[in-house]
């Protein structure tokens, strides 16, 4: 596959150098030119790109991919065909599988599946040995494996002597700790956002405070250990002012929101349909708001999807019976198109090459230049869709937007010079 | 309507309606075969996820007073404990060929998404925290028979209202009838949010008790004191208890309510629910016919009201 050769031809490449019409030339996997006018030549393949934009592959720093132990729910593969389809080459796995991707083998397994796969598979391993917060994961045996990212995620380091050695431990490893910030005991038993819709709706609560106290703690932790943290999935206007404010005072951190804390508030509860019940929660007007500044400004570093399929059966239990989570790789794109009001430049720094550096994925983020892993994604920006669950390459289908109108849409996907996703569709 | 969900879907013309179609059927329980074909050929299945045999006789009574017929759907000896999720329970009776379903469930929202899956009408028994709405209907009977009209009467709802429906749906309902609603409780035990409630708040009965047409306690549950939301059941007496010293200051024409099962000695002393300004016992006997007239709003045909039963026993 790597031996086709192809030209995407009649877009306009954006990548974070700048603009400019050029079609794309691939051969082996690599580009090789970037200019106006490439003649095709016989046996090229030609990928049309006329009205769109030719970006970088998106990386999506936050997937969960379910294999292993959750394969009726999503599996490398399908995640990685909705991956494509949403325009990403790459996305880090997250650890919570069963088992959990705390040592080598788990790792070497999740690794071997990406292979395969329509994207780049990188894994995230756990901070500590089965998530559980106790006894550090073996963190030097899994960097060694590639692994740059870690996180507990699915719940925060509550313990925070262990958080601070967890730290000062990945100074020596050139890794970046993730945290998915909540206060267990604070938040513990609660469904949805504590406020006036918890209140009507009668569901015990999350308040906001039970995300800003962890990110008010790790701020201070970093500061302590000089190690970096990137923030999972900031979902309140307090966080996102936290985040920005230790940015400014120069310490290392970096942040993630998930589209669906730019798109949807708490009052989607009100149906109680558990598609909408999502960790951390949905929130108010008010932090969508701040999400949306706070990736415009520079505070929020990237869109992650927190892509997280479950089965129709344990989304049609009762809301405080059904887990957590929303499919989010085959719509964040054009979500973040449609709704942040940002031009695509800025949209793709949030969803490629931030991402890519901070996840240490050096073969994508671009630039869109010859000699660079052919790793590109071919974006219509104007094309109106409107989602159907039921057509998403998923394995599942718990996505809140169905039927929703939206702008914007992947045609063209590039994988190291494979066309896995042609006008939309996956080719394999 | 179809459903019966939550107070709001009936607004304040509802609950009238609802009313008075009860006063109707306090007469029918009153005769010596209490009962009509009203609901003859229609079948009310009762699916109750979580143990509460009065509101279950209650609904169950009233289904056979209108002469439906009546299942018992109760999940202790159901396939839900092996493991059928709640839409294909659900499914499963709805195929059996049912008019309506009586639902309670220990979850918020249960009855509103059985409504998005079966034809059948809802009738919300119960859900979560969030709302009883045949609660609230039965209180405001049992106060409209007392009071003549709600209108102006100040209402106090007391206890644990964070974790009530009873508190949730009453507050709906005394205010869409006109009532002044007071919710005295601990800060611990109030929502956190009463952003839109048409409520006063205060943490002192003592304030207020004396001004009071209508005292309703809530029922305490034990482990409110493990969740650190009160320090003793005795403190929460002491402050928030309607005792016999507290009784003493109550108007003389005041109403005592409580939606059972009580807690004797903790939230009511046994002086006060036998004081003659307890309804308590009132409560439960209105249930039966307020029930009536919900499963008569909601499948009736308008026909057949109050007719005894040609050629019925």
């Amino acid at each position: 596959m790597n031996g086709h050769a192809l030209v995407i031809r009649g877009g306009e490449v954006v990548d974070h150098r700048g603009r400019r019409v050029a079609d794309v030339a691939v051969r082996a996997g690599t580009i090789t030119a970037v200019e106006p006018g490439i003649d095709a030549g016989p046996g090229v393949r030609v990928l049309d790109a006329s009205g769109c934009v030719v970006a970088p592959g998106l990386v999506d720093l936050h997937a969960h991919l379910r294999e292993p132990g959750g394969e009726a729910a999503e599996t490398v593969e399908t995640a990685s065909r909705a991956a494509a389809r949403g325009g990403y080459t790459a996305v880090v796995a997250m650890p919570n599988t069963d088992p959990p991707i705390d040592s080598a083998a788990v790792a070497r397994q999740v690794l071997e599946l990406g292979r395969h796969a329509l994207c780049d598979v990188g894994v995230a391993g756990a901070i500590t040995v089965g998530r559980k917060g106790e006894q550090l994961a073996p963190m030097a045996e899994l960097a060694d494996l590639g692994v740059r990212l870690f996180t507990d995620d699915g719940s925060g380091v509550q313990d925070t002597r262990l958080m601070r050695r967890a730290l000062q431990y990945s100074l020596a490893l050139g890794i970046t700790l993730a945290q998915h910030c909540e206060d267990a005991s604070l938040a513990a038993g609660g469904q949805m956002h504590e406020g006036t819709w918890s209140s009507k709706l009668g569901m015990p609560g999350i308040p906001a405070e039970a995300e800003e106290l962890m990110v008010m703690r790790d701020i201070a932790l970093v500061r302590l250990t000089g190690a970096p943290v990137h923030f999972l999935h900031l979902s309140t206007a307090g966080s996102v002012a936290m985040v920005r404010a230790a940015k400014d005072q120069g310490l290392p951190v970096t942040a993630e929101a998930a589209p669906h804390h730019f798109t949807l508030t708490h009052a989607e509860a009100e149906s109680f349909d558990p598609v909408y019940k999502v960790n951390p929660p949905l929130r108010t007007d008010d932090d969508v708001a701040a999400v949306k500044r706070g990736l415009a400004d520079g505070a929020i570093d990237a869109i992650a999807t927190d892509h997280a399929p479950h089965t129709q059966e344990a989304k049609e239990a009762p809301w405080d019976e059904a887990p957590p989570g929303m499919l989010g790789l085959e719509t964040a794109l054009s979500l973040a198109l449609t709704e942040l009001g940002l031009p695509i430049d800025a949209v793709l720094a949030l969803m490629s090459w931030q991402p890519a550096r901070i996840a240490g994925l050096i073969e994508h983020g671009g630039p869109v230049a010859p000699g660079r892993p052919a790793n590109v994604t071919v974006i219509d920006p104007a094309e109106r869709w409107t989602v159907q669950p039921e057509r998403l390459a998923s394995r599942a289908r718990n996505t809140p937007y169905a039927g929703r109108p939206l702008v914007g849409r992947v045609r063209h996907t590039v994988l190291r010079g494979e066309a896995v996703v042609v006008g939309g569709e996956a080719q394999r | 309507m179809k459903h019966l969900l939550s107070v709001q879907d009936l607004g304040a013309e509802g609950v009238h309606e609802v009313m008075r179609l009860t006063d109707s059927f306090v007469e029918v329980s009153g005769r010596a075969i209490p009962r009509v074909p009203a609901l003859r050929g229609k079948t009310v299945v009762s699916l109750f996820y979580e143990d509460s045999t009065r509101t279950r006789l209650s609904f169950e009574t009233a289904a056979k007073r209108l002469s439906a017929d009546t299942m018992t759907f109760s999940v202790s000896s159901s396939s839900v404990n092996k493991g059928e999720s709640l839409r294909d329970t659900v499914e499963t009776i709805e195929a059996m060929g049912i008019d309506a379903v009586v639902v309670r469930h220990k979850s918020s929202g249960v009855p509103w998404r059985i409504a998005s899956w079966v034809n059948a009408s809802v009738i919300n028994a119960g859900d979560g925290w969030h709302q009883h709405p045949t609660q609230a209907l039965l209180d405001c009977y049992t106060i409209r028979s007392r009071k003549g009209d709600l209108g102006g009467l100040r209402i106090a709802i007391v206890g644990d209202v964070m974790h009530s429906r009873v508190a949730r749906s009453d507050v709906d309902a005394f205010a869409a009838l006109g009532a002044e609603v007071l919710l005295v409780a601990p800060p611990t035990l109030l929502p956190a949010s009463l952003e839109g409630w048409p409520v006063k708040i205060t943490h002192s009965l003592d304030e207020v008790i004396g001004g009071l047409d209508v005292i309703y306690l809530l029922r305490i549950q034990r482990e409110r004191m493990t969740e650190a939301l009160l320090p003793s059941l005795r403190e929460y007496r002491a402050v928030y208890g309607l005792t016999a010293d507290r009784l003493r200051a109550l108007r003389r024409d005041a109403l005592v309510m409580h939606p059972g099962p009580m807690n004797r000695g903790v939230e009511i002393d046994a002086e006060a629910a036998e004081d003659e300004r307890s309804v308590i016992t009132a409560q439960v006997s209105n249930g039966v016919a307020v029930r009536m007239a919900v499963l008569y709003l909601l499948l009736g045909s308008g026909a057949d009201l109050v007719a005894p039963p040609a050629g019925d026993q």
